[in-house]
């Protein structure tokens, strides 16, 4: 469990903003952080991360203390253990991928979770270009397995895909979703891509200048609730079929298979793999009893 | 054709630029981090060899120095220093005239550096010292070089301040651009055409070799 209480007065372009925020995150859990820019997202995850001292708070991790205003605790970022994936990527230009993964390696540490991550994210190839001969989409990738080499419990990434196409943002999106599960991280995300979160992330922190607004699941914070429905589930989408004049969506919700018949408009911008809500309105389902 | 001079220049440039790049590495990281408020007096103090006339800095030198006053017999009777018209009195205040030339580059490589690239370290749980030397130091290789040619060619330049507290005394104080001033004074045009070809075809080479390196030619050149 992770427990944070953050307050700083923060100087922008414009003005003076009260960052305040209150949180806690379980251990595992996928978050994203939403809000317009300057809503101090940015600000949250740097003082998680150390690089940035609030004013005064608290953020405790697994009953370790990170910060403490009032017992003048600040752990530095050296101490902490926080994988984080800068926007600029921030790549060490004067070593090639390879190095900038054995860089992360803390003292003693095995290299066998080097190659691991080199095939995991398929850096093979790349593994002795410098970063600055990379496209955006593969310096990601080389920023995101730099990250998690030193085998943090937290991951921090800060928009890490908005600058990136849309065929590249989704297969990234796969790999983290990959390391998060297999290195068993909980993972904070900045992200304004609403398709983006409902993908990744199993908690959302809405957020507007410098307080919390809203926050819970996706469908929660971002689906303009109570459409009456009564049966509602998230699920993601398997396989995408037309027949004659509608088409038939297959969907995975949990681990069940539905089929849901939907019409052409509904179809436009759902893709496989997305994540989606299935919803049902007035309708009389059949109930009965199963027997043992 | 006596090489003394000349061989004192360089020897004066090189332990110079040495003592300068210890000096300097610190000094422009902790300028390029700090929000000190006495950041701006440290600043200033650092330029003002930049456009204090060197006979200035001399004059103050040699009153410092001089075993007359409290700081040089300090030096003389318990380090058994003396600084004035001594190869050592040359480099300290070589050390302090060239030091602008050094610091500047290197700050302006430090500051342009993203600070992420520090920040990722630090993240990484890499000390300050070992992220100067892995990540900023070697990711600001031009900025060095430059500083260390300009600090190496402006001391090899110098002029009014070794003529204020070296003198001439061969071997010791008497460096290449004093040479020739004293040649041309005894009408000796030879040897001051001498001395002063060497030192122009020397640095142009080593402001050309800066100028190609930073723009790329050289590596082009090996490749």
């Amino acid at each position: 469990m992770m427990k944070l209480k953050l307050h700083k007065l923060l100087h922008s372009t414009g003005g003076e903003m009260d960052l305040s925020v209150n949180f806690n995150i379980r251990e595992g859990q996928f978050i994203t952080l939403f809000g317009e820019s300057g809503a101090g997202k940015t600000s949250v995850l740097r003082m998680i991360a150390g690089l940035m001292e609030p004013d005064e708070g608290l953020i405790s991790v697994h009953d370790q203390i990170w910060y403490d205003s009032e017992k003048k605790i600040n752990l530095n970022p050296q101490k902490r253990n926080i994988g984080v994936v800068f926007q600029d990527y921030a790549l060490f230009p004067n070593m090639t991928v390879r190095e900038n993964l054995q860089f992360a390696l803390q003292k003693g540490q095995n290299h066998k979770v080097i190659n691991e991550l080199i095939e995991i994210v398929e850096l093979g190839s790349l593994e002795s270009r410098s970063p600055l001969t990379l496209s955006g989409g593969q310096k990601q990738r080389v920023a995101i397995a730099r990250a998690i080499v030193q085998r943090p419990k937290i991951l921090l990434l800060d928009e890490p895909l908005s600058a990136l196409d849309a065929k590249i943002r989704i297969k990234l999106q796969d790999y983290l979703l990959d390391l998060h599960r297999s290195f068993g991280l909980t993972t904070i995300l900045i992200s304004h891509d609403v398709s983006e979160i409902f993908k990744l992330s199993d908690h959302v922190i809405k957020m507007k200048q410098g307080s919390i607004l809203k926050q819970g699941s996706p469908t929660e914070v971002f689906i303009n609730q109570e459409i009456s429905g009564k049966f509602k589930f998230a699920g993601e989408v398997l396989h995408i079929e037309k027949q004659e004049v509608i088409y038939v969506i297959t969907v995975m919700i949990q681990s069940t298979i539905v089929k849901v018949v939907a019409q052409e408009s509904e179809v436009t911008d759902l893709h496989i793999g997305d994540r989606v809500m299935v919803a049902s309105k007035a309708f009389n389902p059949i109930i009965y009893r199963i027997d043992a | 054709m006596d090489w003394g001079p000349l061989i004192l220049t360089f020897q004066l440039a090189a332990v110079t630029t040495a003592i300068l790049l210890f000096i300097s590495v610190p000094l422009a990281f902790w300028l390029s981090n700090t929000r000190s408020k006495v950041k701006p007096v440290i600043e200033t103090l650092v330029s003002m060899p930049l456009v204090l006339p060197p006979t200035v800095l001399g004059f103050y030198f040699l009153i410092a120095f001089s075993p007359a006053n409290a700081f040089g017999s300090f030096l003389d009777q318990y380090l058994g220093l003396s600084l004035v018209f001594s190869f050592f009195g040359l480099v300290i205040a070589s050390v302090i005239y060239s030091l602008p030339f050094m610091v500047h580059p290197i700050q302006t490589g430090m500051a342009g550096l993203p600070k992420s690239l520090t920040e990722a370290s630090y993240v990484m749980g890499k000390s300050k010292l070992e992220t100067l030397l892995r990540v900023q130091l070697p990711n600001i290789k031009s900025s060095i070089l430059t500083g260390v040619i300009l600090a190496f060619a402006h001391t090899v330049g110098e002029f009014g301040v070794v003529l204020m507290i070296g003198g001439s005394i061969p071997g010791e104080t008497k460096v290449a651009s004093i040479a020739i001033y004293e040649e041309v004074e005894a009408l000796n045009y030879a040897a001051a055409n001498f001395y002063s070809m060497v030192l122009f075809i020397i640095t142009f080479i080593i402001l050309l070799l800066v100028y190609m390196s930073n723009g790329g030619y050289l590596k082009r050149f090996w490749k």
